[in-house]
Formats: structure tokens, C-alpha cells, sequence
């Protein structure tokens, strides 16, 4: 069954989407956001019941609310969890309510929270690949960048140097991201990928780059064993994925010991 | 010592091939802390700030570094005059597994630093010691390609020895570029600044 070709686009789009959240979680993890992506998924959520009443497309709109929220962050001088807190519980209680009071809602946000992977069409992995394809590209020039905003915060006022074009170019992939990840794996899933892989890798790792690299393969591997098991047992994607994702945490306790 | 805000005349007349000027700053942040403060500093020299704790000697060098508001007076920059800034509390993520040396590289340092530096390069940042990370910062900042280093209390968390191989790291500053070095230790400061300013707190 696994080798079904009906699972043949989900499964890429899966696969391509845990390789991306994963190297923009490292990111995020470095620059103490990690959070922020739940809190753009509770939001996306939100904005994508929005679509139902408003007559868009669920991506659409779910992307302009994690945008807008983005750009709320962006617009702070300081944004730490307590920030991130109070979008999430904001934004899931805005994606109950307006799944409530929606025709057809409840269905949504169902989708929404729990993932809708296997229903993922063309479109969907076409919009991986673009994503994936923009990281790799942009990550040469982002990640100098980033590194150094986050060592030396002053880097670019010092020297003049506008710091907006990577802030906006890294704030665009992450709800990028966000999105794709929030309507292909759920809310929850996508950001323990974003979350989980980089927590890990970062302790057993040595260098910037092999934890990069580790972060993907945990990943990717991660998504390999849940896409077969969920199929197997006939089990919901999303949560499978969470706790296999969550089994490798002890990894975590191993490289302490040593 | 001089005084920050006597020196603003005889600091124009001096040299108008300083690297930074600032000429009667006051500086802070929702209102002034520090100043009126004079000084330039010209290439080749380490320049000293000393002053209480609380003057305002860290606000000096972020209004340098566009991150303190001038509410007075003005900062003129050599042109395209750039800054590597060493601060107070260098920022160290927790957990992150870059290596010495790929700090380094971020500001396009000489990867061959003092002995006491070279065991650092390949040691993930989260393994080492307050003194060393401090350590490995300046040296990042002072063999940057910035022509004007800020430096923000660096011997904070230096035993003896890395307190020593600072020093030698300020002497290897080549003869365009220039230091300015905050610190609370005066015989740190009398020791490796060819002048020194003392910066008061903002009186109005």
C-alpha cells in the first residue's frame, strides 16, 4: 500500500516539506524564534477558515494571516515567547470560533490542525519544491546574514547596512513555511518538525554545517518511518509523526552522557 | 585624563582625518544618560573610555553604533567607515554548535589567532568558558577588516593570562584602523590606551 502511486505526490510533498521545515527550524532555533512558528500556525489556521466566508483560496488567506502576523513581529523593537504565547492562544482561539460560526468550518480547521497530507495534489508539491528551491538558492546570502545579526546585533546599523532585505527575505520563508507545512502536515506537525529535528541535532552535532545537515537527516528520517507506519497501522499522519519525532528527543540525553 | 566634554575645540583643530568624531553628544535611549562628550579618534590610536559605573560609557558606543539615540550634538564618521563592535555581554546562543571558528568567519578574521585562541577554533561555542568566548569575540573583532573596534568592558570573565593576550591582541591593530576600549579597570586602561576620555552621566 505505501507504494500505491495514489501516495505518490503526498508522499514527496511530505518529504520535501520535512527536509525544508527542518533547515528553517535550525535557523529559527538559532535566532531564538523556534516558537514563533507555532504561534504562525495557530494564526495560518485562523486565516485559513478566514477563506471559507471570504470566498479564497485556504492557502491564501491563512498565508496573509501569518504575514500579517510576521509583520506585527517585525514591527516590534523586541519580540521574545511571551509575544509568541499570546499569538498562539489568540490564534487558536480565533480558528474555534470562526470554525464554529462558519459553514463548513469545523471541516477546515479539522483539515487545518490535523493536516490533510494525503489529499496533497500537484499544485501542493509544486509549492514544496518552489519553497525548497528558494531556500537553497537564498541560504548562501541569508545565512552570513542571520549569523551575524545574531552575534552582533549592531552589525548593520553600524556600518549602515540595511538589514530589512534579509529580515523580510527570512520572515517571507518562514510563513512561507509555515503555510505549506500547516496545510500539508497540521499545526501541530509542522512545527515539531520546525521544533524537534534542530533541538536534537544541535547537541550531537560539531559545526554549523553538520548540524544543518544533521537536522535534515533527522528529519527526513523521522518522515520516512511515520509515512510507513501511518499507512501500515492505518493510523492519522499527523500524530504519528509528532510522536516518532518525539522518540528521538532522548537522543538528545546521549550526547550529554558523552 | 580628559575630560569628554572639554575636548570638543582642540579635537577639531587636531586631526581631520579622524575616524569618528563626536562633537557635544548627548545619548540615550527614551531620554539622554550620557554627555555632552567630545572626542575623535584618529588612526592607529586606542583610545580609552573611563568614567563610574552608570556614566554611560556603553551608551557612547551604541549611539556609535545607531542603537542609542543622539539627542544632541552630532557623530561624524570617516566616509565609509566601518565598526565591529565587542559587546559587554557578547550574545551566545544556547546550544548552538558553531564552531570558533565560523565565528571567526563571520567577520572575515584572521583564522590564525594568539595561542591561547588557536585550542577555541574548533570547539563548539556552547563547550567553552565565559573568559574564552570573550576572548575569542575580541579577537574576532580586532582582526575583523573594520577599521574602527568598539570594545565594551573585554576583560570581563579574563583571568591573568587571556587578560595579557588581550593586550597583545590591541597592539596588533594596524596603523589605519583604531580601538576605542571601555572598561572599569584603569590599569588596564593606563596600560593600552595612548589617551584616555572620561564620559559623565548626562547632566542637563
Amino acid at each position: 500500500m505505501i507504494f500505491d502511486p495514489l501516495f505518490r505526490v503526498p508522499f514527496f510533498n511530505g518529504l520535501v516539506l520535512a527536509a525544508v521545515l527542518a533547515l528553517v527550524g535550525a535557523y529559527l532555533r538559532m535566532r531564538d524564534e523556534w516558537l514563533a512558528t507555532f504561534a504562525l500556525a495557530q494564526v495560518a489556521a485562523a486565516g485559513g477558515v478566514l477563506g471559507l466566508p471570504l470566498g479564497l483560496p485556504i492557502v491564501l488567506t491563512a498565508g496573509l494571516a501569518a504575514g500579517l502576523l510576521a509583520l506585527v513581529y517585525g514591527l516590534l523593537p523586541r519580540v521574545n515567547n511571551n509575544h509568541y504565547g499570546v499569538a498562539i492562544v489568540l490564534g487558536w482561539a480565533a480558528a474555534i470560533l470562526l470554525a464554529a460560526n462558519t459553514h463548513q468550518g469545523s471541516v477546515i480547521i479539522d483539515s487545518l490542525l490535523r493536516g490533510q497530507l494525503y489529499f496533497s495534489g500537484p499544485g501542493h508539491l509544486l509549492a514544496a519544491m518552489v519553497l525548497a528551491l528558494l531556500l537553497l538558492t537564498l541560504l548562501p546570502w541569508l545565512s552570513r546574514r542571520l549569523m551575524l545579526g545574531r552575534f552582533f546585533p549592531d552589525h548593520f546599523s553600524a556600518n549602515r547596512q540595511p538589514a530589512w532585505p534579509h529580515r523580510v527575505g527570512f520572515g517571507l520563508l518562514v510563513v512561507f513555511s509555515v503555510v505549506l507545512g500547516t496545510v500539508a502536515l497540521g499545526a501541530v506537525s509542522a512545527f515539531a518538525l520546525f521544533f524537534i529535528p534542530s533541538w536534537v541535532a544541535f547537541v550531537l552535532a560539531r559545526g554549523w554545517r553538520r548540524s544543518l545537515v544533521l537536522s535534515v537527516v533527522l528529519a527526513v528520517a523521522a518522515y520516512l518511518v511515520a509515512f510507513a507506519l501511518a499507512i501500515e497501522l492505518d493510523q492519522p499522519f499527523g500524530p504519528v509523526l509528532v510522536l516518532v519525532l518525539v522518540a528521538l528527543v532522548p537522543l538528545r540525553l546521549f550526547a550529554r552522557s558523552h | 585624563m580628559g575630560r569628554g566634554h572639554a575636548s570638543l575645540n582642540s579635537d577639531k583643530l587636531e586631526n581631520t582625518q579622524a575616524l569618528v568624531s563626536l562633537e557635544g553628544l548627548s545619548a540615550g535611549y527614551t531620554g539622554p544618560v550620557v554627555g555632552p562628550v567630545s572626542f575623535s579618534v584618529q588612526p592607529g590610536e586606542v583610545l580609552g573610555l573611563g568614567g563610574l559605573n552608570g556614566a554611560g560609557k556603553s551608551t557612547v558606543l551604541r549611539a556609535l553604533t545607531g542603537t542609542a539615540r543622539v539627542f544632541s550634538g552630532r557623530i561624524v564618521r570617516a566616509p565609509r567607515l566601518s565598526i565591529a563592535h565587542h559587546q559587554q555581554r557578547p550574545e551566545r546562543p544556547p546550544e548552538l554548535p558553531l564552531l570558533g571558528r565560523e565565528l571567526l568567519a563571520l567577520l572575515d578574521a584572521d583564522p590564525h589567532p594568539p595561542a591561547l585562541v588557536q585550542p577555541l577554533l574548533d570547539r563548539p561555542l556552547s563547550r567553552m568558558s565565559g573568559g574564552q568566548y570573550q576572548l575569542l569575540q575580541a579577537w574576532a573583532c580586532l582582526n575583523s577588516k573594520a577599521r574602527l573596534v568598539l570594545l565594551d568592558e573585554p576583560t570581563n570573565n579574563l583571568d591573568g593570562t587571556a587578560i595579557e593576550a588581550l593586550g597583545e591582541m590591541l597592539a596588533t591593530l594596524g596603523p589605519g584602523r583604531a580601538a576605542i576600549l571601555v572598561s572599569h579597570e584603569q590599569a588596564f586602561l593606563d596600560r593600552h590606551c595612548a589617551r584616555q576620555i572620561e564620559v559623565s552621566p548626562w547632566t542637563g
